[in-house]
């Protein structure tokens, strides 16, 4: 069923605007916000342009295929310091953080 | 007597601009980082209150500071490459420059005439005259036949105006002899180990240690017999288990020594780590709440305190260094992002950052006996970090 869910949003995240189609609550949201800024700020940088981690800016992501990006954040990256964030984040608001990275992430 | 006049003049005017600054030491002061406002307080650890604030200090997500040999001049080091010099007896910004893209810390030198910068993007390292910011050299950290540059971690500064640093792409040590800073001698160790992820030097000046993330294991190099070239130890704590996702790297610096043994994180497992600092071997691991960030010890050496990674980073636990054992297990606070002890350990200021405080512990009964407000507090640095090696 997880994977059912993941499959549906990776397929719409394949649409050229990056869709996510379950957008997370408002709330959900703002710690989602926090979480990018405050957590994976601590390798990607608070304004995200890059520490041990690469620049999450749009103009560094907009060629890169959502659907991997958001493999990306869910599975992380082998042999790298990118951690999978799967037991912190569903694949929906994996596809919404990357949504919001690609068209310049919200601040808190 | 016109001479007199004249620099009556400017004092009237200079007392105008900063009204009752009291005459003042500077060694029982420190700086907390507000990190989400680009700003730092000013702090007098005593008094355990926040004098006034520094602020356009740029994004200082992940800053560090170190102090120059008089406890006045507070070297912050921002993310975005700023490295900025703070009067914490005037509190005000003296001078700022931007030597970087991405920046990741500093150190400043044993005779306290040089600050260097340890940078990630461009990678590399920079020296610059502690008085004026000038910049003295600049040392890519260029390795591999592509020529490409290394994201630079864990520079701490030697005896004899060195730095040792760690290449995290490359897997080497690299130390530079500042001596003469404008014409810089470099020694290089290489194939140390996979991505070093910090680096430290004990208290004496004597070893330089590198903790591994791509591997397990940490790098070592006698200093004293550089020669020897750098060794593995520790290299399987991991007993090839498959470690947790770490969702933040731990930090390493001189406090890891209590004693003869040093206290080292665990990268990826909920283990401190113990080493004999004689033999450089492993002689115990102390199970704890989660991924280790900061294993510090108390200046005495008698405990050490831990703080964890996402999503334990609420915790912190307390080892008793006579038995290796767990002391206390506290909740400060949500998010504890850092901890420093008072110059002589009686105690210590934890920063919670999402409950935007600073709490004060005393170390023997364990309790909470102050705190203070900061915005989004992360590190708190006192000024007699000044007069460490490695700090
Ligand atoms: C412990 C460090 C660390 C943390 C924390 C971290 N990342 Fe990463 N991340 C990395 C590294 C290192 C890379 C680059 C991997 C590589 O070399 O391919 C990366 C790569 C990425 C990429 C791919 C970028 C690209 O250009 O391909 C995305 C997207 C990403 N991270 C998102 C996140 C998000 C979202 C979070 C928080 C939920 C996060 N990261 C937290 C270290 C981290």
């Amino acid at each position: 069923m997880k994977g059912l869910v993941l499959c549906l949003v990776l397929a719409a995240s394949f649409a050229p605007a990056a869709q996510a189609t379950v957008v997370p609550a408002p709330e959900r949201q703002r710690q989602l916000i926090r979480m990018v800024r405050q957590d994976c700020g601590s390798c990607h940088g608070m304004t995200l342009k890059g520490g041990l981690g690469s620049p999450l800016l749009p103009q560094d992501l907009r060629d890169k295929p959502p659907t991997s990006l958001v493999a990306t954040v869910l599975y992380g990256r082998a042999g790298t310091a990118m951690p999978p964030w799967q037991s912190k984040l569903d694949p929906a608001e994996a596809a919404w953080i990357v949504e919001q990275l690609l068209n310049g992430f919200p601040n808190e | 007597m016109k001479r007199l006049v004249a620099i009556g003049a400017l004092c009237l005017a200079a007392c105008a601009q900063q009204p009752q600054l009291a005459l003042r030491g500077s060694g029982d002061l420190g700086v907390v980082i507000e990190r989400a406002s680009g700003r730092v307080a000013v702090v007098d650890n005593s008094a355990a209150a926040v004098l006034g604030s520094v602020d356009g200090l740029g994004d200082l997500s992940h800053a560090s500071v170190v102090f120059s040999r008089d406890g006045r001049y507070a070297y912050v080091f921002g993310r975005d490459g700023g490295l900025s010099k703070v009067d914490l007896l005037t509190r005000q910004l003296e001078r700022r420059v931007v030597q970087a893209g991405n920046s990741i810390g500093g150190a400043i030198s044993q005779d306290g005439r040089i600050v260097v910068a340890q940078n990630y993007e461009p990678g590399g390292i920079k020296a610059f005259d502690a008085r004026t910011l000038e910049l003295l050299a600049d040392i890519p950290s260029t390795y591999g036949a592509e020529g490409k540059r290394s994201k630079v971690v864990g520079l701490a500064d030697l005896p004899g105006n060195r730095f040792a640093y760690a290449l995290f792409d490359a897997g080497e040590i690299w130390i530079a002899d500042l001596s003469a800073p404008r014409q810089p001698k470099l020694s290089k160790f290489r194939d140390v180990g996979r991505q070093p992820y910090d680096g430290l030097v004990t208290p004496d000046g004597r070893y330089y240690l590198a903790g591994l993330f791509g591997e397990d294991g940490v790098a070592l190099v006698d200093l004293w017999r550089p020669e020897q070239g750098a060794r593995k130890i520790l290299a399987a704590y991991g007993r090839g288990e498959e470690k947790l996702p770490v969702f933040k790297m731990p930090h390493l610096r001189g406090w890891a020594v209590a004693g003869r043994r040093a206290y080292l994180p665990a990268v990826g497992r909920h283990e401190v780590l113990v080493v004999d600092t004689a033999t450089w071997q492993e002689v115990g691991r102390i199970p704890v709440k989660g991924q280790p960030v900061f294993v510090m010890a108390r200046p005495d050496g008698r405990q050490v305190w831990v703080n964890f990674a996402l999503p334990d980073n609420g915790w912190v636990q307390v080892i008793d260094t006579l038995d290796d054992r767990l002391l206390a297990t506290l909740a400060p606070g949500k998010a504890v992002l850092h901890l420093e002890f008072s110059p002589k350990g009686e105690q210590v200021w934890i920063s919670a950052r999402d409950d935007d405080r600073v709490l004060i512990y005393d170390t023997e009964s364990l309790k909470q006996v102050g705190s203070l407000v900061a915005q989004n507090p992360s590190g708190i640095f006192f000024t007699s970090r000044a007069a460490r090696i490695g700090f």
